[in-house]
């Protein structure tokens, strides 16, 4: 890979899905330096010159590269569990080509020059882009407020305590005001705190186990105060990973009263039940907990009818020491960036969602909720790309991670669906394309596009 | 008899005045002003009266503007400074009040950190009460003062465009200073934090305001209010720097605003934080310390008619003190020589 910056490309023979304009189907696309300068059916009447290079994508994918909304980057502070570097060699690997880290890192990310810190590392490393939030109060302690209007300007995105809820009415009251001031977004990780002091899901199995539960009521709870506080405030809020059956159906009714309400889930929420955490599997010790059969359907019916807007992985890097101990002990978190695509493709695979659906709650929408340029394929627009086998079957082997951490709850899971190469700013900046497709000019295969059993 | 132009017992707040009472209070003040700058500038009006400046809270340049005020006019000044105790605060008030009613004073000027406890105490006692600044509700005489200096410099009110920076939620200059503004017929914008901007106010006529480049557009006054240090800290401020960045008066946001726009600040400031000292002290503009001058002619004006109104009041027989009425009658201790 080169920083060098690239002359004219164009990716020839691709299913070309862009889900802000609703394309799918056989196309290319043209990119010129940092830029895509064209989307077509067909380019140059099929006749390239010269100058151009050809990228035969062999029928596959072509998409705007993924917009992950919720990682955690453990730099500065944690670079045992994860860097930039590490996270971003995963994160191209997984064809994310834009990220927002969480500012729970070491300095916290509640002050210009570890937010800058970040940005400049993430540039030097040209992997993928990243973006930060900013704390909503001072050391993610949940009572002052911080300086989010200066961080904005420093380039914070929007706000949020990270892993932590801001639990206090009156400073979340307040930090919705505070930053509805400046049209910013407060993101909230719904749980009541004085409710949530369990391990995992409560109910038959945490009995059976013997675990501490965290009830339901936790994240409803919470979701309902603020749903009132943003009524009250005007102020733009965001739950983050929500998981129960009642979360979906409390932001449903916020958003049909009007309220500038969004939401996210992360793949462990649609992949995965509490059931997971059978043997005291440490890796799906994860927070919120994994919950109930009824609740993971729920959630995959509200990515359905888009009442849930994006898919974000909840990237958690914790390192072996912290989930190797006994269930209780272990950290909260897993391991989520390498398995973003594949798992949500579950989705598309199980005949829920076209994968043009799919795709939106992990492209457009994402960028969209944070008035990021990113995740469309437009002329104009960066080439941030990623080509894609929506069908090839692998098996999630943590061991082989790019990433540090190795926490996945989906080790040893079948999946369906493989990065092949990812493009940042027209850079080519993870590639895996067999040889044979790139040179497959002859016979083209384009396959017609699936539609949603 | 009491003053026809301003029949009222007290000056609580500026909340029910008329624009011609308004008007009236302003006139009296105008004259007063001519009297302070000349070389004699004590009068006789008050004579013989007693005033006396009851603040609950400290202060230094409104009891200051108070006493200098009744001084002018000839009156006798006392002044109490009270501890508020933490605990029965209403029944140490209501004793204040009774205690000091029977020394028979002519206007008490009184200022609490309590909403609302300037009234409560006004309905216990027989003289005039001026507010002095009850809590975040009303402090008239600033009100006054501000709308004099306004008028002297632009020769009206009516029409203009008046912003109103800074926390106005817990800011009872705000207050007063819209509801007079508003009677008299101008138009006010309020320009805060969400956090400072108190719940529903757009209802009260103002028109609300976050950022100041668009709020300060073509106003003719930019009134800045002080931002108490200790909510600055986190809980509606995240800190001084951010405040000042965002929401400081300085050089650059004052651009918005027409070019002979009056920069006005009821004082204490707090330079550097609500406002920088480049504008503050800018001779051309800002009208600052004429404020504190003019507030000594508004005080005077106030404190005559209702000194004034307090002995027609208590020459008609009315007693506040209740069932004591008809005692303190029969020894005849409310009624003074009337006006």
């Amino acid at each position: 890979m080169s920083v060098a910056t690239p002359g004219r490309v164009a990716y020839i023979n691709a299913r070309v899905l862009d889900p802000a304009t609703g394309r799918d189907g056989p196309g290319e696309v043209l990119t010129s330096g940092e830029e895509i300068v064209d989307v077509a059916r067909k380019l140059f009447d099929g006749h390239p010159p010269a100058d151009v290079e050809v990228v035969d994508c062999g029928g596959m994918c072509l998409a705007p590269g993924l917009v992950d909304t919720r990682v955690q980057l453990r730099e500065p502070g944690e670079e045992h569990k994860e860097s930039l570097k590490s996270a971003g060699e995963a994160a191209v690997a997984a064809g994310v080509t834009t990220m927002v880290c969480l500012p729970n890192t070491n300095p916290i990310m509640d002050d210009e020059p570890t937010l800058e810190f970040v940005a400049r590392r993430a540039r030097l490393l040209a992997l993928t882009k990243v973006y930060c939030y900013g704390a909503i109060t001072k050391g993610l302690q949940g009572k002052e407020l911080a300086e989010m209007g200066l961080l904005a300007e420093a380039g914070a995105l929007a706000f949020t305590d990270a892993t932590r809820a801001v639990a206090d009415a009156q400073v979340m009251r307040r930090a919705l005001q505070y930053a509805a001031t400046f049209g910013l977004m407060i993101i909230q990780h719904p749980e009541e705190p004085t409710l949530a002091t369990g391990v995992m899901n409560s109910g038959e199995l945490a009995t059976r186990m013997g675990l501490a539960g965290i009830p339901r009521e936790a994240e409803i709870i919470m979701l309902e105060r603020d749903i009132r506080l943003v009524a009250m405030t005007d102020g733009r809020y965001h739950a983050a990973h929500i998981s129960t059956a009642d979360s979906v159906e409390i932001i449903a009714r916020a958003k049909a009263d009007g309220l500038k309400v969004s939401c996210d889930t992360a793949p462990f929420y649609f992949a995965l039940n509490e059931l997971a955490v059978t043997d005291y599997r440490t890796f799906a010790k994860l927070s919120p907990p994994l919950r109930a059969e009824n609740d993971r359907r729920a959630i995959v019916e509200g990515l359905k009818s888009g009442v849930i807007d994006a898919i974000a992985s909840d990237h958690a890097p914790q390192d072996s020491d912290s989930k190797r101990l006994p269930f209780p002990q272990a950290a909260f978190g897993g391991s989520g960036l390498e398995t973003l695509l594949a798992v949500s493709l579950d989705l598309y695979h199980n005949g829920d969602m076209s994968l043009l659906e799919v795709l939106r709650r992990l492209t457009s929408a994402p960028a969209d909720l944070l008035g990021l340029e990113a995740g469309r394929l437009a002329k104009g627009r960066k080439a941030d790309l990623t080509i894609f086998d929506p069908d090839q079957g692998w098996k999630v082997i943590a061991d082989k991670f790019k990433s540090k951490s190795k926490n996945s709850p989906f080790d040893g899971r079948p999946v369906q669906g493989r990065v092949l190469r990812t493009v940042v700013d027209g850079r080519v900046v993870f590639n895996a394309m067999p040889h044979a497709a790139k040179e497959s000019t002859a016979s083209p295969v384009n396959r017609t596009p699936a539609k949603a059993r | 008899m009491r003053d026809p132009a301003f029949p009222h017992r007290h000056l609580l707040g500026i909340e029910g005045l008329t624009p011609a009472e308004i008007n009236y209070l302003l006139d009296l003040s105008d004259r007063y002003v001519g009297v302070n700058r000349g070389p004699e500038k004590t009068s006789d009006a008050l004579r013989g009266r007693t005033i006396v400046n009851l603040f609950f809270e400290n202060s230094t340049r409104t009891r200051t503007s108070f006493e200098l005020a009744a001084k002018r006019l000839g009156a006798n000044v006392i002044n109490m400074q009270v501890e508020t105790s933490s605990v029965v605060k209403g029944e140490t008030l209501i004793d204040t009040a009774v205690t000091l009613n029977a020394m028979h004073p002519d206007v008490l000027a009184v200022r609490h950190p309590d909403s609302g406890a300037v009234k409560l105490l006004a309905d216990k006692v027989n003289c005039g009460v001026v507010n002095g600044g009850d809590g975040s509700h009303e402090h008239p005489t600033q009100a006054l003062l501000d709308a004099l200096t306004i008028r002297r410099r632009k020769g009206r009110l009516s029409g203009l465009l008046v912003a109103i920076c800074g926390d106005v939620l817990h800011s009872r200059v705000a207050r007063s200073n819209f509801l007079l503004l508003l009677t008299m017929g101008a138009r006010v914008r309020i320009i805060a934090p969400r956090t400072l901007i108190p719940s529903g106010v757009d209802r009260l006529g103002v028109e609300v305001f976050t950022d100041m480049t668009a709020g300060l557009k073509d106003v003719d006054i930019v009134m800045m209010l002080r931002v108490q240090s200790e909510r600055m800290r986190g809980s509606f401020i995240p800190s001084v720097r951010e405040y000042f960045h965002f929401f400081g008066l300085d050089r650059a946001k004052l651009g918005q605003a027409k070019p002979d726009a009056l920069i006005m600040h009821p004082g204490p400031m707090n330079r550097g934080t609500e406002i920088d000292s480049d504008v503050a002290d800018d001779v051309e503009r800002s009208v600052i310390r004429e404020q504190v001058e003019l507030g000594v002619a508004v005080r005077m004006a106030v404190l005559e008619v209702l000194a004034n109104n307090a002995s027609a009041h208590n020459a008609a027989g009315h007693n506040a003190a209740g069932h004591n009425a008809a005692a303190d009658s029969r020894q005849g201790l409310p009624g003074r020589t009337g006006t």
